[in-house]
């Protein structure tokens, strides 16, 4: 460690806020930075300076709030050290910004037609653990990570932990992987350190490739301090003293983060050789993606760090025991180790205390489709989907039926309506068919199809499964012709049964998950949809009136004759 | 081929695009493991990856041909043609294509004369790609204009915007 130690930079920081006669938190996650939230950044700091409030003030970019659909939002604190205020805006254009920021700066008030919407049910029913730093940090200066607690965890683990407090802690917490599999994280973390072999090595997986998620982006871009220190955790706990983290290429402003999260923690020993004056050495390299979605798969993405072609492999060996080059790897997702460090400073049993009995803490989801509010939101495990969907999520637009909730994207399936009393949580989901999947959750209503819906899902894993095994390479072919055919109204139904034979010879047959799990959507949408199909194959009609059924009228004069 | 042959055929004269691509594979310390970040400058100096490049790439990191054009032309994100001065990308992730993208799609091309196996116009000045998921589903259905990522617009808004490029 430099001269001046973690916990001094910390308060110097804090006492530098504490000072401060206001500070603005502007959004930067993509949905608002879409709609002009650094212009309104920019807005906010000019009036700051024409107001003579320059060095009273600070003005910050901060992570995903998560109401993309209400953006920009700012977020105004004022007031002495010990009492202040904030009050949360949405809806901000360069005006209203400019309106807001003279209004704190002249009157120390916010515009009496403006109310807070701190108290709106999308905020007050979550919980934070990932994402509790948004608003709070700029995640482009670690000083303001580190005064929120950033590498502290890290510093706790180093001077009073062994490595094997450290995987009992992350064991006690109960945390399973957030990718989607909900593997226990403890007892992945213990194998790779029961592993043989001197080098070792930690991948955090951020091959977001699920359409339909942007969880990992924002927590890559929001606070890249907290995945790099769960991976340094993890990377002490297992004996590792190198680590990648795999980004697609899509995600260029995560990609820029990190690479500037990396620098800055290298500068203050945090990363890097001798850490905390320990004989811990740990060291992160960025790794992009280049659009392969079966990069996600441990195998493939190992493949794709080593520079190949990123195709899986059958397992055993499990990564744990033999992964990049031939060396005991641990692989988290993004989320996992976004977990870690707040387990480490706060105990397992308080993470434990959250959920439900066997899926502990938090999960994030990206709420998007047909729904009122759409963004990023992070919940306890067990919530009721009602509750996401109607309290959060504000319920369907225009007047429209709720149909059926998708997660897991191309590997999970859908919920029905009938389910909507489900609490989320890992064997719930799995009960009715789908999965927890890495967090995406699409909504649903009357004007979808579901055939469409399958189709959408199978040409996807059609056009990414990687060729190496045959019933992946061929049979999403198959299965999407035959939905193709069953849209363009030539389907009969004999095609349903031979739709789910060729789910189950997939399932059972596939090297890998992405061929294992392809069917998924197609047969969730069988067993709760049944009588859609049965209009699209025996009607011949499309009940939402999304299919174009051209071919139906040839067939229909056909059936009449021959029934 | 040799580096300055190279030179000679993809750039003309004063391009310092080569010098730095070999700088960028310096800075890999030519490790063969580091093939997809070296794609990844390539492409960005050069906006694709011609055959030349890929030669050289290979050369430098003793990877072989075959390898480096498999690896290449595996992920979606290289391009081995060159691709349009600008780039309209529609995201057809799940909240996108729930949301209508396919109707946006269908509009840019129709309006271009474009088609799943024609992405650029004839005269190189647009290319119309399908992105897998760009992350923006809060904001869907999304549409990137080259690097500007611009959420909730109607079919003819997205043609209108594309056309200022063509004008």
């Amino acid at each position: 460690m430099n001269a001046e130690s973690l916990e001094q930079i910390a308060q110097r920081r804090q006492a530098a806020r504490d000072g401060m006669k206001c500070r603005v938190s502007v959004c930067s996650g993509l949905g608002c930075e879409s709609v002009g939230g650094e212009s309104v950044l920019e807005k906010i700091r000019a009036r700051m300076r024409l107001q003579g409030l320059a060095d009273q003030s600070e003005v910050h970019l901060t992570g995903c709030r998560g109401l993309c659909q209400r953006g920009p939002i700012v977020e105004v604190e004022w007031g002495a050290a010990a009492q202040k205020q904030r009050h949360l805006y949405l809806d901000v254009d360069e005006a209203t910004a400019d309106r807001i920021a003279l209004s704190h700066a002249a009157t120390g008030k916010a515009p009496d037609d403006l109310p807070s919407h701190a108290d709106n049910p999308f905020f007050t029913k979550q919980t934070k653990i990932v994402l509790a730093n948004a608003g709070e940090i700029d995640p482009e200066d670690i000083e303001s990570c580190i005064a929120a607690g950033a590498y502290s965890g890290l510093e706790k683990a180093i001077t009073e932990m062994k490595p094997a407090d450290v995987i009992a802690e992350i064991t006690k917490s109960g945390l399973r992987g957030r990718g989607g599999a909900g593997y226990p994280t403890g007892l992945k973390w213990s194998t790779v350190a029961k592993a043989a072999g001197p080098k070792k090595y930690v991948v955090c997986n951020g091959d977001e490739g699920d359409p339909g998620a942007f969880m990992d982006r924002s927590v890559l871009e929001g606070d890249p301090h907290e995945v790099l220190e769960g991976m340094a955790l993890a990377a002490y706990a297992v004996g590792a003293e190198q680590g990648y983290v795999y980004v697609r290429a899509e995600y260029p402003l995560a990609i820029k983060r990190l690479r500037a999260a990396i620098k800055q923690a290298e500068k203050l020993n945090l990363l890097g050789t001798h850490i905390f004056d320990s004989a811990f050495n740990f060291r992160v390299d960025v790794r992009t993606g280049a659009g392969a979605f079966v990069c996600g798969e441990e195998t493939a993405l190992i493949a794709s760090v080593e520079g190949a072609r990123g195709t899986p492999r059958p397992r055993p060996p499990y990564p744990a025991v033999s992964g990049l080059w031939g060396k005991p790897t641990l692989i988290n997702n993004v989320e996992t180790l976004a977990n870690v460090a707040a387990i480490v400073r706060k105990g397992g049993d308080w993470f434990a205390s959250i959920g439900t009995e066997k899926s502990k803490g938090t999960k994030v989801f990206a709420l998007a489709g047909k729904i009122k509010n759409t963004g990023l939101i992070e919940i306890p495990m067990g919530m009721t989907l009602r509750e996401i969907i109607y309290d959060i999520g504000g319920g369907i637009p225009d007047g429209k039926k709720f149909k059926a909730a998708q997660t897991g994207g191309p590997s999970g399936g859908c919920i029905p309506a009938q389910y909507l009393d489900l609490p989320v949580d890992y064997e719930s989901l799995q009960q009715v068919g789908t999965i927890m999947g890495s967090g995406g959750l699409i909504v649903m209503d009357e004007a979808s199809c579901m055939v469409d819906v399958a189709k959408f899902f199978i040409e996807f894993c059609r056009e990414e499964s990687c060729g190496k095994c045959i019933p992946c390479r061929a049979g999403t072919v198959q299965i999407h012709g035959i939905l193709d055919r069953i849209a363009r109204g030539l389907g009969g139904i004999e095609d349903l049964e031979k739709l789910e034979d060729l789910a189950d010879l997939l399932r059972n047959t596939s090297l890998c998950g992405l061929g294992q799990t392809a069917p998924n959507p197609v047969v969730s949408t069988i067993r709760y949809f049944r009588d859609e199909y049965l209009a699209h194959v025996v009607d011949h009609k499309c009940p939402a009136g999304v299919c174009t059924m051209e071919g139906a009228a040839a067939v229909a004069p056909l059936a009449a004759v021959n029934g | 081929m040799t580096a300055d042959q190279l030179g000679a055929t993809t750039s003309k004269a004063g391009d310092k695009r080569l010098k730095m691509l070999d700088a960028a594979m310096r800075r890999q310390q030519f490790q063969p493991d580091a093939l997809l970040e070296v794609l990844h400058s390539a492409q960005e100096l050069y906006g694709f990856l011609s055959t030349d490049v890929l030669t050289h790439i290979g050369r430098s990191l003793k990877v072989p041909p075959s390898r480096v054009y498999g690896v290449a032309t595996f992920y979606n994100h290289f391009s081995l043609k060159p691709k349009g001065e600008h780039a309209c990308t529609v995201c057809m992730g799940t909240a996108c294509y729930v949301k209508g993208a396919g109707e946006i799609l269908g509009a840019v091309r129709r309006d271009l004369g474009l088609s799943d196996k024609k992405a650029t116009t004839d005269d190189g000045k647009v290319s119309v790609v399908v992105a897998r998921c760009v992350g923006a589903c809060g904001i869907a259905p999304a549409v990137v204009f080259d690097a500007e990522v611009v959420g909730g617009l109607a079919p003819e808004a997205v043609v209108a915007r594309v056309k200022g490029w063509t004008r």
